[in-house]
């Protein structure tokens, strides 16, 4: 069996001033994920080291890190492709770290309570609402983010400043305003508007890149910044 | 201890949960709803669910065609008077989801197009391309931020339930990120924790799928029920378990052997022609489709992978644009960690365990025997399933019963009194939980933990025997006392300690393992999922047309009690798939 060496990121805030990196030489075999790897750390050589996973296929969303400095999901990448290493493991870019690699998601929740992700306005009395597929299609990509928060890893505009929205909850945002079923388009151009909504962007395009999903949260920013000025416009001309 | 009240309080933040939490907010919104979750709720298990929601909804079905569907499915098991007020309830709680958000596919003029699914007679899976569950639980999360009294603990971990004097008093919660205990105080609680596949090495579930809520229930006297009925998915990536969906047969994808050959035209399940037909071949209910492998596998027929044994689950002629229409997850993880393109090539399957029938015993308003205490969704056992769960009832039973939980716990909390505080007893059992990180010797964590899941593998697999399941009911006592004795953790910090959790998941695992294996052992007949080699290769309706109730014990092993089924109008008969029976016309 090959052995690769995986160099991780630790920081335990009771015990650690600073984030310290610690090597571990792991056997594997080609079918072994990266989340295998840490897995088969975690049970044989060291049961401190601390990261998220759940499902091990690419929906929950819980196992992002930044793998040689890449934002990726460590259960759909594969050790036999670090080979022969080492691969350095470190949690996602431009979060706190709460331990090792668990990062703190708070931030992010908070943003995506603030585009309001439901459908807004009265449902049909009776039965479902009608939606053709095609009208389907204009939402339906930006429904596929499972909210890994690589995006935001990738984003050199949220690692300079913290308060733009950020690309998946902007996506969200735009998944709802494209939805025929909704009527919060309004509501929710304040969010979009500001500053630190869309205007945030710089539209460099790396969060699109690491979607693991195919969600194109760029082409969901720049479409409400069209939006955006329209609106802009709008109540320039009805004052 | 820090703590705080709550008027009730959710486990668990899976679809189930969520719902249950919408439902008690709509319910009444002046009460305070706490809802626990050992992960933030987008990362329940319910997301990985694939295939879709079953609910009457077309012309050509009837709410009693369902009844009967999963009655028959479920080899009599079922109780047939919650299988009837769960059938009327599917269709308004899967249109409740679409006035929410939920994106479910559509026919050309916008209504919602339905599947078949093994062992239902009509098509009416609901689904979002693959994804169905996903869609399920980012609709419910979402939908969940409209309500302020819902307030979420993220990533709290359940620990205990605080039970005095036969009554819910709260929850004991770790809070992952300090380490540090949280007292939750409510009159009721609904448990919505998912189920116990993690007991098995071979599985399709997330880690988190550790039994929780039905250990945490059994330890304050609530019996688990139908235990021994483990669902096998039919088909899954050898070595990961990664489910392929059904929804791939409901499309119309087929299996064979090494030979090319249908192999399931051998067991019960055929003729092959014609074909599509419902209820036949490839659309026959996983109980059956499981053991037909395992058959395939004793004959040699079976495909011989790095992985171990494998038949073929061929899509190629549904044509890559149905396939990447309806199919396009189960296509990506093909690819991903087979390496198999589904669109040219056959993909190897097996079957691997996914589902919880049994459960925590409730009736049909959720209610368990413990006052103030309720459960929903897969940790419950509220009668629908039987010996064996139908494709796409369980994502509608999270909404329907979810909601039940939800409506039956916020009417308890609205009448019921707190009286004295849980303090003592919160603090008595989070010093039981901290001892857990002082132990200076014992085993690694996995070890204990791999040689329960080789030995529920070994013992309480598709098939059993008394000697095999009183080798393993052996093998978990000495693991439970093992348990008892020690496990040293590495980690001594309070801080994310995910090992220290482990610790507590697998003391749920090890005694909700055990009311398995004593099930099994005490039901001497075969039905639905649960398939005996010792002389009990029959169904015996005579002496087990009975649930299985396991009672905790202590540290001495569970006692095993049997309980009437509620049998209303269909008499208990032979159970036929295949046949002469329907063609099926697929959209």
């Amino acid at each position: 069996m090959r052995t690769i060496v995986l160099e991780c990121l630790r920081y335990d805030p009771e015990r650690d001033e600073a984030p310290r990196w610690q090597r571990y030489e792991v056997p594997f075999t080609d079918d072994m994920s990266v989340l295998q790897g840490l897995q088969y750390i975690k049970d044989h050589l060291d049961g401190s080291l601390t990261f998220r996973w759940s499902c091990r296929m690419a929906i929950c969303g819980s196992c992002g890190a930044m793998l040689n400095g890449v934002p990726k999901l460590g259960c759909e990448n594969f050790l036999r492709d670090y080979y022969p290493g080492p691969l350095r493991v470190e949690p996602l870019n431009h979060f706190p770290i709460v331990r090792d690699l668990a990062i703190d998601q708070s931030d992010f929740l908070a943003k995506l309570e603030s585009v309001k992700p439901y459908l807004i306005g009265e449902p049909p009395a009776e039965g479902t609402h009608k939606q053709t597929p095609r009208e389907m299609a204009e939402y339906y990509q930006y429904s596929q983010c499972i909210n890994c928060l690589l995006c935001y890893a990738a984003c050199p505009q949220y690692g300079l400043n913290d308060k733009f929205t950020g690309p998946a909850a902007l996506a969200l945002l735009h998944r709802y305003n494209a939805d025929s079923r909704d009527k919060g388009r309004e509501e929710r151009m304040a969010v979009v508007n500001q500053e630190d909504g869309v205007w945030g962007c710089t539209l460099v395009g790396y969060c699109s890149e690491v979607c693991p999903k195919g969600v194109d949260p760029a082409r969901a920013v720049n479409q409400n910044k069209i939006e955006s000025a329209k609106d802009y416009f709008l109540r320039f001309l009805r004052r | 201890m820090q703590s705080v009240k709550a008027d009730l309080v959710v486990v668990g933040a899976g679809g189930a949960g969520l719902r249950a939490a919408i439902a008690a907010a709509e319910r009444d919104p002046r009460l305070s709803i706490a809802l626990v979750s050992k992960v933030l709720p987008m990362r329940s298990h319910t997301v990985a669910a694939e295939g879709g929601a079953a609910a009457v909804t077309r012309g050509d079905d009837s709410l009693e065609a369902h009844f009967n569907d999963t009655v028959s499915g479920g080899d009599w098991l079922c109780d047939q008077d919650v299988v009837e007020f769960f059938v009327a309830r599917c269709y308004p709680e899967l249109v409740q989801l679409e006035h929410w958000g939920c994106p479910w596919n559509r026919k050309d003029d916008g209504s919602i197009n339905t599947r078949f699914f093994g062992g239902m007679s009509v098509q009416r899976t609901w689904f979002a391309a693959d994804r169905s569950g996903f869609h399920i639980l980012h609709t419910l999360f979402q939908t969940s931020l409209k309500y302020p009294q819902i307030r979420r603990y993220d990533e709290y971990f359940c620990a205990d339930l605080i039970v005095e004097d036969g009554a819910v008093r709260g929850v004991l919660a770790i809070d992952i990120a300090s380490g540090e205990f949280l007292l939750i105080e409510a009159v009721a609680v609904v448990l919505a924790t998912g189920g116990a596949g993690r007991v098995y090495r071979q599985n399709t579930n997330a880690g988190t799928v550790t039994g929780d809520g039905m250990g945490l229930a059994f330890r304050h006297g609530a019996p688990l029920r139908d235990m021994e009925f483990m669902q096998w998915h039919p088909t899954c990536l050898p070595g990961t378990g990664i489910l392929m969906t059904e929804a791939c047969r409901g499309e119309g994808a087929i299996l064979v052997n090494k030979d090319g050959y249908r192999y399931l035209q051998d067991y019960g399940l055929g003729p092959v022609d014609p074909w599509p037909r419902v209820k036949a071949m490839e659309l026959g209910p996983r109980d059956r489709l499981s053991q037909a492998f395992w058959h395939e596998h004793k004959k040699g027929r079976t495909i011989e992978t790095p992985q171990g044994p494998a038949v073929h689950l061929d899509l190629r002629h549904l044509g890559a644009r149905k396939i990447h229409e309806r199919l396009p997850l189960i296509s990506e993880a093909a690819k991903t960690f087979m390496g198999v393109d589904t669109v040219k090539e056959p993909i190897p399957v097996c079957p691997a365990v996914h589902y919880t029938m049994g459960g925590i015993y409730t009736n049909v308003r959720c209610e368990t025997p413990v006052a103030g205490l309720y459960a929903a969704g897969e940790c419950a056992s509220v009668g629908i399933h039987g010996a064996n769960r139908l494709g796409s009832n369980s994502l509608v039973e999270i909404v329907v019963f979810g909601r039940v939980a939800g409506e039956s716990a916020a009417d308890y909390a609205r009448s019921a009194r707190i009286a004295g505080s849980a303090e003592a007893s919160a603090r008595a059992s989070a010093g039981n939980f901290a001892a857990l990180l002082n132990n200076d010797q014992g085993e690694r964590l996995a070890t204990l933990r791999d040689e329960m899941r080789d030995a529920m593998e070994a013992g309480v697999g598709i098939y059993r025997t008394t000697e095999g399941l009183r080798a393993t009911c052996q093998k978990l006592v000495q693991l439970r006392e093992r348990f008892r004795r020690g496990v040293k953790l590495d980690d001594r910090a309070r801080a994310f300690n995910t090992e220290w959790l482990g610790a507590i998941e697998l003391g749920f695992m090890l005694e909700v393992a055990e009311a398995m294996a004593h099930s099994a052992l005490a039901r001497r007949e075969s039905r639905g999922a649960h398939m005996r080699l010792d002389g009990f290769e029959a169904r015996d309706d005579e002496n087990f047309l009975k649930h299985t109730l396991a009672h905790r014990a202590g540290d001495g092993v569970p006692r095993i009690e049997h309980q009437p089924v509620t049998i209303t109008k269909s008499r208990p008969r032979a159970r036929h798939y295949g046949g002469a029976g329907k063609q099926a016309v697929m959209t």
